[in-house]
């Protein structure tokens, strides 16, 4: 059967992880290509970058340490940040990335998903949603890592998205994120129960059995962390082998 | 050693060389190309493919003379080919991803979208998935039973005669994951994004 996919997420600025893992086998804690390695080798399902520096100045820096990364981890690779063109795409998966996940260009463009998946396919292209709750049962995109209220209803743009072939849906609860109090189980409900996509379940997770939430209670194929997964607290393995322990099945 | 990895343009092939150029390591010439001089006289062949059945067929027949050439290089002469994802459900005598669309034809068999049981599985068939092996197998050499690999398609292939398949996966369905006859192999998944077992798989295939 389908196993449930740990994505662990590392946060780079200027060509430095920003939060790095903690590892004492780790030469230089800031090196993305190091940790993405470490990751790898852990048992990580799929590796993710997110550019946050992601002006286009740096675009360089990220593409280069995809190239590097993608030749040492043979598990699939995902990179975020600042993506506006076909052509940052292309950069990106010539450098060796697999999948790109998309933010602010795919709210303020609808078309730009359609544009990506039919000349990429479906399987690389992740539209990241960034949404807070605004009432019961609803919740607001926003855009431009947070800051930009778009007005734009988070269930609403996932149908789209879904119809204009993105391939998954990667789910951030800003209400929830950096909280370490759990994901936003009911938006991920919401929203998994509405799309017939595989979703990954981003924001919140402090403990193991917030993973377990996420694919139990709210239905994720795929449960993205940062930093529970930095400063060692867990291994991968550590997250793999509690989910196993209450058979949610897992990859070990 | 002589291999080529067929660049047709059909899509994203940088992990397929990224993984290869790892495994083959001083061991095998690799050369990614499309040239078809080169493809003749090589060794072996990596077939990729990426994105829709129709995009992969036509970018292929685009490229003067390649299909006749690997037809002859896997078919007549039954020389060692790999297909990957695309690359192997264009085995088929036919696809119906996007438009009807003939395939290559080496294998009977259809494309057809997976059967997501009305909505209740998701689609793409994305993530790690056990492979269950059929029939002894080249390149499952040294390779366990229920390994994980990774998998990302929503369409699977149907061959119609059942002794080709190699190992199944099950989701919605019993999938067909890899087929084999003689030299020519396939597989569903992805060896070269399945960490170190995948990698075990392209180094099986180096080493026929």
């Amino acid at each position: 059967m389908l196993k449930n996919r740990i994505i662990p997420c590392l946060d780079v600025k200027d060509g430095r992880v920003v939060k790095g893992i903690n590892f004492v086998e780790l030469k230089d804690a800031g090196d993305p290509v190091e940790q993405a390695k470490i990751y790898s080798d852990g048992g990580a399902d799929e590796i993710c970058f997110l550019d946050i520096t992601a002006s286009n100045e740096n675009r360089e820096t990220i593409i280069d340490i995809v190239r590097k990364t993608a030749k040492e981890c043979f598990v699939p690779l995902t990179v975020g940040g600042g993506i506006r063109t076909i052509q940052n795409i292309t950069d990106l998966l010539l450098a060796g990335a697999d999948k790109v996940s998309i933010n602010t260009a795919a709210v303020k463009n609808v078309d730009f998903v359609k544009e990506a998946s039919k000349k990429f396919g479906s399987q690389c292209i992740v539209v990241a949603i960034d949404a807070k709750k605004v009432s019961d049962n609803k919740w607001e995109v926003f855009t431009h890592g947070g800051r930009n209220k778009t007005g734009i209803d988070a269930i609403k743009l996932a149908k789209q998205v879904e119809e204009n072939g993105a391939g998954e849906i990667l789910l951030t609860s800003m209400d929830k994120d950096g909280t370490k109090s759990g994901y936003d189980i009911d938006l991920l409900k919401e929203i998994t129960n509405s799309t017939n996509i595989p979703v990954i379940a981003s924001g919140g997770v402090g403990t193991l059995d917030h993973l377990y939430d996420g694919i139990v209670k709210g239905g994720a194929s795929a449960v993205l962390a940062a930093s529970i997964f930095h400063y060692g607290k867990y291994k991968i393995k550590d997250a793999k082998e509690y989910l196993n322990s209450k058979n949610v099945s897992v990859r070990l | 050693m002589n291999v080529t990895i067929v660049d047709y343009q059909s899509g994203n092939i940088s992990s397929v060389i990224n993984s290869f150029t790892e495994v083959a390591k001083g061991k095998v010439n690799l050369e990614v190309t499309s040239d078809i001089n080169k493809i003749k006289s090589c060794d072996k062949i990596v077939l990729p493919g990426q994105g829709s059945f129709k995009s992969c067929v036509d970018s292929l027949n685009q490229i003067k003379g390649l299909v006749d050439t690997l037809k002859e290089f896997a078919i007549i002469n039954k020389k060692p080919l790999l297909g990957i994802c695309v690359g192997l459900q264009m085995f088929a005598d036919i696809g119906y991803e996007e438009a009807e669309t003939k395939g290559l034809g080496w294998i009977s068999g259809k494309v057809s979208k997976i059967d997501n049981q009305k909505g209740k599985f998701k689609l793409p068939h994305i993530g790690w998935n056990e492979i269950e092996i059929q029939k002894e197998s080249k390149i499952f050499k040294d390779i366990k039973n229920k390994s994980h690999m990774y998998f990302v398609h929503s369409y699977e292939f149907i061959p119609e005669d059942k002794s080709v398949i190699s190992a199944i996966t099950n989701y919605s369905s019993k999938i067909v994951c890899s087929v084999e006859r003689d030299n020519l192999f396939g597989t569903q998944f992805h060896p070269e994004k399945s960490d170190k077992i995948g990698l075990k798989v392209i180094d099986n295939f180096l080493k026929l």
